[in-house]
Formats: structure tokens, C-alpha cells, sequence
């Protein structure tokens, strides 16, 4: 159901930050009745135009009309007085406090000055039923799933009777089902007259769920279409100012030995319990075996275990080319041809205040190629990062810059030439594309691909379904620190691999939903 | 040690652990508030001092027992105002200014006494009010109903917390920016206010809590709290943020300190041997807290002061 009346215009905003222009004279409406998507790559400016829109930032140049009518938002709670609700990428949720306190928040009681959270959860219980959404008023929110607290974060809008709602990169812990459900719930309320903008980068949520679409580039408006008149391809195009190729091109090759081998591996999670049950994994040279799962289900454990930086005490083996490296340090292991790239690049990959080339540096620093008695031989440091700088097309002014200045699609390539140019026999890579744009996404999906052609076996842990799928020959599928099952890339399905994710053993999975 | 363990004895010493408890539990209770809404104090036996202080010279001065509680709480607003400032309006790191308002409190209060005052003069105290009927109960009514008009606040402020941080929207404010300002914020509460009206509640406590120290003492003299105000914070900790395990760190304190001066009143301990018996409560507590060493956890957001990006 749509109307040709304008919910939101937004004309002309400019915003500019010190150094950059967030936003470039950008023009945005959003109809009644409708999802209108703000796709755009990290940077482009979405996340900005959204705060002003609610009030958080306020535009150098432009206005904003509501429903007709010229207004300015100077704060969040003018914003949520104009009925405009805004879903954070990061919920904003008071973890010690129930689902009704956290709904109640900021809003006024009847019973001033005491709360009236009987008749708050009666509303919250109300607004489930009408939308489809379950959530127990009576809950403390830390004990609640990503996918529940998510759902308080909608309730919460619906509650203060928003009209348009904001929805900042909502499916980014999602597994596919509660993706599914979650625009369903969407869907609905489009069709019941708000007004949506969602904010994403995954090109294929896009494409089912919205409306319209407009794209940013670099602060300015690319351009405004819809899912009927484009495609994938046609939008990341847009985003990133050339063609991409999406789906990377994988030669089909024949694995050969086992590599890396783990077996019946059990390790202790920061909290109480195991995070990691019994995983039992082959990874052979020339082929890429995916790790697929929502965030929090044991990956990072198990990286961590077998890069080194966890200890195994609860059991199990790793053996890397036939040796057991279980009790050996993470430098040993590195010896031995297992290279790392962890998943969040400042703080575990790279260290943000050293050079790029202190960072190229930094497995082989004590080594005869770059010292003379003790003392660093610069000029052939100097030569090996700048080809590698050249080689990994890393964009840096120069290889003095420090790190912390680049973009993360590029502090993401030095760490891939460090650990590439290692020529590592086993490769352990963490979520290497999060955070990173479309453009270097690209290069690094096929810098891993040219990677297991000469031979490396690679272990690839990406929440990204797409990115999984994409690079990977096998799929395992981890859930509560077990492996659901593993699949050949060709056999497998979003759907199955989506259900796998949510705990949906193999067979059951296969069957499909 | 058999005389200690007289019935007229036991409750001496608790009637007296309560007393002693009281400037504890007035100035942790209020510290409470102020934690719950991120914000630690550590100035608090500074307020305390120079509240001490301002009341102590009002009874000397004119008599006024209530007018000295009066002006021993504002002098803790005032303290507020002043933290508040630093803290809310500068965002300066929290633990660092809070010994810089101790220190300053602890000078200041010494200063004045030694100038307007000079040698240590005895005043009237604060009267014990007995509770009708209930002070009648044999044993436990003069233990716990002949008190002073500020021990009976003080445990009545406990509940009062209670509902203020637990029933009233005030209170959902505090314990939300307390966790998880961000939320708070992008939910229209104001976080600056509401930091700054627990600060001015934290504090008005301290200034309360440093009248009833010397009101019911009596005298004043410079470094009078010696280090009870730094007390009362741990008690939070050992109360882990709540009202009613903030008073039974309160009382354990106060029946400890009560039973120490016992024991030397009776010649089970020394008199002037008295460092390690000084030590004693304080040991005792810290064996508390390690023996009770839940999993508690403090608000998350304490100490980070909160500015909107």
C-alpha cells in the first residue's frame, strides 16, 4: 500500500567534518507505506544522514519536511516526539534491566513519579500480539538472543508510536531464518502505512526487502532505483564507481593431502562452559574448507585454539603436515607454516600506532634478510614493504603512515601480504572481509582464491554466508561449539546451510524447512 | 572476655554498633545512588569532613542542634554543586578529582577549625529519641529503638532507596545510565541531568553523614573521619550496589568498630595498644568481601564519563 504523499523530504543536507564531506547536498524522501533502502559502502555517508535525521548531528546546509511541513530535529527526543524511531546497528538496550524497563525508558508514567510497568508490559504484550512479535515484558534483556533483543528494539519503536522507522545494518547478527522473519515483520509494517529506511550493504537483503533504493557514493547521491529495474551487479557498481565482480571466479581443483587436522578439539569459552564440543576438522592443501555460523557460537574460540592464543587444557589434538602442534606456542606454530589472519585487524592483526611497514615486518623482524648484528638493515626493509605495498595494492601515502590511518579494506590487505607473503602452508582467515568495502572485498576474495591454487589449505571463518559460499569447496556449519554437519559447496543451499546455522542438524536440514 | 559476654554488655555494644554504623550507612547509601548512575566519588570524606566541620561550629555557636544538620547538608550540596561541575559538566576521569575534592575538604575543614576554633570544644550531642512502645522490648528495644532521630533516618532512607531506584522513574534513569548511557541518551534521557541530581544526592548524603558523625560524637577535631569516608565507598562494593547489602556492610562495620572499643573498655584489649585493634574492621571487612565474592558486577558504564558522538 503506497500514497504519493511525502513522509520525509530531506533537501539538500550537507554535513561536513572536519577533512571530510559527510554528506554532499544529498536529496531523500521516503513515502508512506514503503522500505526505501540507504545502500552505501562504510563511509558513504548513510549513517550520517540517518543521525541528523534524528537528531543526533545537526546539517551545516538543508532542510527536513514531516509530513509537509518544514521541521528541525535538534535532539533525539524531538525525533521520537515527530514519531521518528531509529534501530541502532548496536542495539541501545540496558542489558540489567527487563524488556518492560527498557521500553518504559524516557517515556512518561502515569503514575509520576513512580513507574507503571504493569501497564507497560500490558502495552508490550499488546503490540507482540498485533505484530507478530514475542518478547516477555518480564525478562532481563542480557538473558535474551540477538534475534529477541532485536525484537525489543521494535517494540520499543512501536511503542512510541513511530511513524517512520530507521533501521541501521539490522540483519548483521541474524542467521537467514531470523532474516526471513524479520522482514516479515517489516513487510507488515510497511503495509500498515509507516514509512522504513534500511540501511545495509548486503546487496541481496536489499533486493528482496526494499521499495526503492538510493546509493550513496562518497557523500553525494549516486543514484535512486528500484528492485525491478536493477541488480546486484548494477548496484555495486553504483556503490563503488565500477564494475564488481560478485561472485569470485573459483577454478575447480583437486585438493591433496591433509594439512591441517583437528580432532575431537574441546575448549573452555571466557564464561562458563565449553565453546568449543569435540570438532573434528580436515582442512587438505589446495582447498578451502568453510566455517559457517552466527557470531558467538564457538568460532572465535576455535580459531584461537588452533592459531595458539587459547589453550586446549579440555582435550583434543591439532597436528599441522602430520606433526602435533597441540602443545606448541603460537610462534612454533607459525614455524611450522600456519598463518593467521584474526578477525578484528586492530586489535589482534595489526598494531594500530606502528607503521604499515612495521606491520609487514612483523613475523619476520629478527630475521638475517632485515637485520645486521642486532640492528635493522632499513634499506632492505624499505625494499620488501614497498613491494609488498605495490603487490597487495595497499593504499597508503607511504609505508611510513601509520596503520590506524587506512581504510580497514586497506589495513585488512597489509595483513594479508604479511601473512601471505609467509607462504604459509596452513591459513587460518577470520572474518577477512568484515568491515571491508565492496572494491577490496573483491581483491581479497580473490587473493584467497589464488591462494589454495598454489596449494595453501585454508580455513575460512566468516559469518558471511555469501562469502562462504562464494570461496569455499566444503561448508561445516558450527552451532553451540559443534560442527551441525559439512556440506560440499555444490550440494549446498542458503535455506540448508540457514537452517544448519540455527541448529538444524544435517539430515533434518536436508530435508528442507 | 566472659564479662564481654554479659546481656547488658551484648547490648551496649550493639546499641553502639548502630550508632557507629550510622555515618557509614548515610554516607554509602548515598554514594549508592551516585554509583548506580556511573559516577564514583572517592571526595567523600571530604565532604564529610568539612560537614563535620560547618556543624560542629553551628553548635558551638548557637546551640541549634537541627540547624547544624540543616547546614551539614548543605554543605554537602554545595560539594555537589562543585562535583557535579567537574565531573558532569568537565567530564574530568573520576577517581583522581574525587581525592582532589578529599583532600581539599580535609584541608579546608582543618584549616578552619584551627582557625576559628582552636582547641577542641565539647557540644551538645544528639539527644536519644526512644521509640514508643517498641523501646520497651526487653533487650533488643534499647539496643534498636533508643536511638537518635538521624540512626532512624538513616535505616529508614535504606527502603527509601530502595523505592527510588526500584519504583520511580528517577530511579530507572539512574540505573540506565549507569549501564548504558548510550541508550539512555538515544531514548531522550538526559544523562548529564541525571548524573548531576545523583551527585547532589550522593553528596547532600555525605554532608548528612558528616553531621551525624559529629553530632553524635560531640566534638570535632581536624581529620576527624580519619579515612570513614574512603569506608563508605568500599561498603558500596560490599553491598554490591544495593541498599539493603550496603546496610549490613554498614552494620557489621559499626559492631565491629563497637566491639573493639568493648573489649578495651574491658581490658580484653589493650588501650594503647590499640593499631592492630584499629585494623580490625577494616581487616574483617575485606575478609568479607573476599569470602563473599560473588560474581557481582558493578554498573558498566562507573567511571566513564559520557559524551554523545
Amino acid at each position: 500500500m503506497r500514497s504519493e504523499q511525502r513522509l520525509l523530504e530531506m533537501n539538500g543536507i550537507t554535513k561536513v567534518f572536519p577533512g571530510v564531506v559527510a554528506n554532499d547536498s544529498i536529496d531523500f524522501d521516503v513515502r508512506y507505506g514503503e522500505v526505501h533502502t540507504l545502500l552505501g559502502e562504510n563511509g558513504a555517508g548513510k549513517s550520517t544522514l540517518v543521525k541528523i535525521l534524528f537528531g543526533l548531528y545537526q546539517s551545516d546546509e538543508g532542510s527536513i519536511r514531516l509530513r509537509g511541513d518544514p521541521t528541525e530535529i535538534t535532539s533525539p527526543s524531538e525525533a521520537i516526539a515527530a514519531r521518528i524511531g531509529m534501530i541502532h546497528q548496536h542495539f541501545m538496550l540496558v542489558p540489567t534491566l527487563t524488556v518492560a524497563e527498557n521500553v518504559a525508558l524516557g517515556t512518561a508514567s502515569t503514575r509520576r513519579p513512580f513507574t507503571d510497568l504493569d501497564l507497560v508490559s500490558e502495552r508490550v504484550a499488546e503490540i507482540s500480539r498485533q505484530h507478530g512479535l514475542a518478547v516477555d515484558p518480564s525478562v532481563e534483556v542480557r538473558r535474551l538472543a540477538v534475534g529477541e533483543r532485536q525484537r525489543v528494539e521494535i517494540v520499543k519503536a512501536l511503542y512510541r508510536d513511530v511513524e517512520l522507522l530507521v533501521l541501521d545494518e539490522p540483519t548483521a547478527v541474524l542467521t537467514p531464518g531470523e532474516v526471513d522473519d524479520l522482514f516479515v515483520i517489516l513487510r507488515r509494517m510497511a503495509d500498515s502505512g509507516h514509512g522504513l529506511i534500511f540501511i545495509s550493504h548486503k546487496l541481496r537483503e536489499v533486493m528482496s526487502l526494499s521499495d526503492r533504493i538510493t546509493v550513496l557514493q562518497n557523500g553525494r547521491v549516486v543514484g535512486t532505483t528500484t528492485p525491478a529495474e536493477t541488480n546486484r551487479e548494477e548496484l555495486a557498481q553504483m556503490m563503488v564507481g565500477r564494475s564488481v565482480n560478485l561472485t569470485p571466479h573459483k577454478p575447480k581443483r583437486e585438493p591433496g593431502e591433509v594439512r591441517l587436522e583437528v580432532a575431537s578439539l574441546t575448549v573452555q569459552g571466557d564464561r562458563e562452559g565449553v565453546s568449543v564440543d569435540q570438532i573434528d576438522l580436515q582442512v587438505r592443501s589446495g582447498e578451502i574448507l568453510g566455517v559457517a555460523g552466527v557470531s558467538g557460537n564457538g568460532q572465535r574460540e576455535l580459531a584461537e585454539a588452533i592459531a595458539g592464543l587459547r589453550s586446549i587444557e579440555a582435550g583434543g589434538s591439532i597436528r599441522i603436515d602430520g606433526i602435533d602442534v597441540t602443545n606448541e606456542n603460537v610462534r612454533a606454530r607459525r614455524d611450522r607454516g600456519l598463518g593467521f589472519i584474526s578477525e578484528e585487524r586492530m586489535k589482534d592483526g595489526a598494531i594500530a600506532e606502528f607503521t604499515v611497514a612495521e606491520n609487514l615486518l612483523l613475523l619476520e623482524h629478527g630475521s638475517k634478510k632485515f637485520t645486521k648484528r642486532g640492528m635493522f638493515a632499513f634499506g632492505a626493509i624499505n625494499q620488501h614493504c614497498e613491494k609488498l605495498v605495490e603487490d597487495f595494492a595497499v593504499k597508503t601515502p607511504s609505508i611510513e603512515t601509520p596503520t590506524s590511518s587506512l581504510s580497514g579494506g586497506n589495513i585488512q590487505k597489509v595483513i594479508l601480504a604479511r601473512e601471505l607473503s609467509a607462504k604459509p602452508k596452513v591459513l587460518l582467515a577470520c572474518q577477512p572481509t568484515r568491515g571491508v568495502d565492496i572494491g577490496a572485498t573483491e581483491y581479497i576474495h580473490n587473493l584467497l582464491i589464488e591462494q589454495r591454487d598454489l596449494g595453501t589449505a585454508m580455513l575460512l571463518i566468516s559469518e558471511d554466508l555469501d562469502e562462504v559460499l562464494g570461496l569455499a569447496d566444503r561448508i561445516a556449519v558450527m552451532y553451540e561449539g559443534r560442527i551441525v554437519g559439512i556440506v560440499p559447496t555444490g550440494e549446498a543451499s542458503r535455506s540448508r546451510i540457514g537452517l544448519m546455522m540455527a541448529g538444524v542438524p544435517e539430515q533434518e536440514a536436508r530435508n528442507g524447512p | 572476655m566472659s564479662d564481654f559476654f554479659t546481656l547488658s554488655v551484648l547490648v551496649a555494644t550493639a546499641a553502639s554498633g548502630i550508632r557507629l554504623a550510622t555515618p557509614y550507612l548515610l554516607a554509602s547509601l548515598g554514594e549508592t545512588v551516585g554509583q548506580r548512575s556511573g559516577v564514583l566519588n572517592l571526595g567523600v570524606d571530604g565532604v564529610m569532613l568539612l560537614s563535620a566541620f560547618f556543624s560542629y561550629w553551628v553548635v558551638l555557636e548557637t546551640g541549634n542542634l537541627w540547624l547544624a544538620v540543616l547546614v551539614g547538608v548543605i554543605v554537602g550540596l554545595v560539594m555537589g554543586l562543585l562535583y557535579g561541575f567537574i565531573t558532569v559538566v568537565l567530564n574530568a576521569t573520576q577517581g583522581i578529582s574525587g581525592i582532589g575534592i578529599y583532600i581539599f575538604g580535609l584541608g579546608l575543614s582543618g584549616l578552619l577549625f584551627r582557625r576559628q576554633v582552636g582547641t577542641p570544644k565539647p557540644v551538645r550531642r544528639l539527644p536519644n529519641v526512644d521509640i514508643p512502645v517498641l523501646s520497651d522490648i526487653p533487650h533488643l528495644g534499647a539496643a534498636l529503638f533508643q536511638r537518635n532521630l538521624l540512626t532512624y533516618l538513616a535505616f529508614l532512607l535504606v527502603p527509601a532507596t530502595v523505592l527510588l531506584l526500584g519504583r520511580t522513574t528517577f530511579g530507572l534513569n539512574i540505573r540506565s545510565v549507569g549501564e548504558n548511557p548510550g541508550a539512555a541518551d538515544s531514548l531522550g534521557v538526559s544523562v548529564e541531568r541525571t548524573r548531576f541530581a545523583a551527585i547532589l544526592i550522593a553528596n547532600s548524603m555525605a554532608g548528612l553523614a558528616g553531621a551525624a558523625l559529629v553530632l553524635q560524637l560531640g566534638i570535632f577535631q581536624p581529620n576527624l573521619t580519619q579515612g570513614m569516608g574512603f569506608i563508605a565507598v568500599a561498603l558500596v562494593y560490599f553491598g554490591a550496589w544495593r541498599p539493603v547489602g550496603v546496610m549490613s556492610g554498614a552494620l557489621l562495620y559499626g559492631l565491629v568498630n563497637a566491639t573493639v572499643l568493648q573489649w578495651k573498655a574491658l581490658g580484653i584489649i589493650p588501650v594503647n595498644g590499640s593499631d592492630l585493634a584499629a585494623m580490625a574492621p577494616a581487616v574483617l571487612t575485606i575478609l568479607a568481601l573476599v569470602i563473599l565474592a560473588r560474581r557481582v558486577s558493578a554498573p558498566a558504564a562507573l567511571t566513564r564519563p559520557f559524551t554523545r558522538h
